[in-house]
């Protein structure tokens, strides 16, 4: 091979490169941009469900699966066209901020604390969740929080200040903040031998469970609704309206909530459509 | 575990769309990045090699300094920069390979500039004061230069490509990791690891390193077979 064809084969490499860069983004069908909690997505829920949706309308989904937190933030900065999130009270902030339009519930599961078989803090001898929060920290068990600003971490921070405790101030010691999303914060928490909150969706499809259990679960404390946000075409003028609200009204339609309540793992239903009827 | 470590290699195997679809945004990606980071370095450490100007040293430090850029800094700043209600939001670049293109293509940047002026200014050395006797002018001297730097340059091109291909926190928060649109191997790699799927992220990472190894042999390949001397 030649200097010659060498450079040669550089300039093509460049020209290939600047060619694909000025290439726009190839998109047959339109598309909206959902800025979703990771769970929906950890859980496979969008995999099932989204062809199906575009089957039915033409409409690409992209899915941005970050913390509920992140994902109200992403949303505020107009960074998508609606929410899927499971935090309520930051949601109706969130809407009262003028950022969103109107927040329906679509669907829920529920929470539960897993940890180690060994149960060190004796949590599956309680009854509720504050009791059994009550014991890991009576015990100071190692406990993993998410620490992230998630709708995961605000349900947990709820559930502590109904103990009447202040795990914060232990941080560091047996309570643990990762600063991850779900996913990331079970690696850690199987890890390490550390109980911690997770929703159900996302255990059941976990892949790196150890011997880890779930130890408390049932409480009607540990309800965990998601609900679903039009972004504010007022505030936000990206925002695609019409394939958005097409998109909603799906996902809440007798159609769509039907997919979601088939969506099932290892013989177990997921998510429970509970959309207002009518 | 599950035997998600084999599952990877099958899917590779019968060429899995999904996952030969990530491999080839990767690529594409990154590719793009070291191209247009290239071209617009090279130069630029050419001129911090050869042309004295004030504040050069001060620019030389910068510029070596911004090699450890943490990615996940550069995707965050992109983001203020290409979110809607950011300064370049009309673009409309966010959740796009274009985004990613960009953030890898600052990442790289600096690291091209730095190896490149170190090469330039080892040739110049070498090269000035002789080229200057022939009665040279100063861009007959500066094209030899670059001729002769050639095949360390494509060290360069590659070191770039190796920070541009296992960057992860950068493509993640410009690109989404949107399935089928911005998944890339590592963010991929990210998202198996979430969902404890241990195994495949692992096999996944391996795919990527073969990735790596593929392109640095392809471009000894380049380097060595034309039998001149390597100047590195």
């Amino acid at each position: 091979m030649t200097t010659t064809t060498l450079f040669r084969g550089i300039a093509l490499a460049l020209a290939t490169g600047l060619g694909l860069v000025a290439t726009p983004t190839l998109a047959a069908n339109p598309f909206i941009t959902v800025q979703s909690t990771t769970s929906t997505q950890n859980s496979g829920l969008y995999d099932y469900l989204l062809p199906k949706f575009t089957a039915d309308t033409g409409i690409d989904v992209h899915v941005v699966a970050v913390g509920t937190g992140q994902a109200l933030k992403n949303g505020a900065n107009c960074d998508g066209d609606l929410l899927v999130v499971h935090a309520k009270s930051a949601e109706e902030k969130f809407i009262a901020a003028g950022y969103g339009v109107k927040r329906t519930n679509l669907m829920y599961n529920d929470f539960i604390i897993v940890g180690p078989a060994s149960d060190p803090a004796h949590v599956a001898a309680t009854k509720t969740v504050v009791d059994a929060l009550k014991a890991i920290a009576g015990a100071k068990a190692a406990f993993a929080s998410r620490g992230d600003n998630s709708g995961t971490n605000k349900k947990e921070i709820a559930l502590w200040k109904a103990t009447g405790l202040d795990p914060a101030k232990d941080s560091g010691t047996w309570y643990r903040e990762t600063g991850s999303g779900m996913g990331a914060t079970l690696n850690t928490a199987v890890g390490m031998n550390a109980y911690t909150l997770t929703d159900r969706a996302t255990w059941l499809k976990f892949g790196n469970k150890g011997d880890f259990k779930i130890l408390s679960q049932g409480d009607p404390a540990l309800f965990n609704q998601y609900g679903i946000i039009l972004v504010n075409p007022a505030h936000c003028d990206n925002v695609k309206v019409k394939q958005a609200k097409t998109f909603i009204d799906w996902m809440l339609s007798p159609r769509g909530q039907k997919v979601i309540g088939s969506y099932r793992a290892f013989g177990t239903q997921l998510f429970h459509p509970n959309a207002p009827k009518g | 575990m599950d035997n998600g470590f084999l599952d990877a290699f099958r899917m590779l195997a019968r060429f899995d769309p999904d996952l030969v679809e990530i491999i080839l945004l990767s690529i594409k990606v990154s590719f793009s990045a070291v191209a247009v980071a290239l071209l617009l370095a090279l130069p630029f450490g050419a001129l911090l090699a050869t042309w004295p100007f004030p504040g050069r040293r001060a620019l030389v430090v910068l510029v070596n300094a911004l090699m450890g850029l943490p990615p996940v800094v550069v995707g965050l700043g992109l983001y203020l920069l290409f979110s809607h209600r950011g300064a370049l939001g009309v673009l409309e670049f966010l959740y796009t390979p274009t985004a990613m293109i960009v953030a890898q293509t600052v990442l790289v940047f600096p690291i091209a500039a730095s190896l490149s002026r170190q090469v330039f200014v080892d040739l110049h050395a070498q090269y000035d004061e002789m080229l200057r006797s022939l009665g040279a002018n100063k861009w007959q001297i500066l094209l030899t230069v670059f001729w002769e730097a050639r095949r360390s340059l494509l060290t360069v091109a590659l070191a770039g490509m190796g920070r541009a291909l296992s960057e992860v926190g950068a493509v993640m928060i410009v690109g989404g990791n949107i399935d089928h649109v911005t998944r890339v191997m590592t963010t991929a790699i990210a998202l198996e690891t979430s969902k404890g799927s241990l195994a495949f992220a692992m096999a996944l990472g391996i795919v990527l390193l073969a990735l790596s190894v593929i392109v640095n042999a392809a471009v000894s390949f380049l380097r060595t077979d034309n039998g001149g001397a390597v100047h590195v």
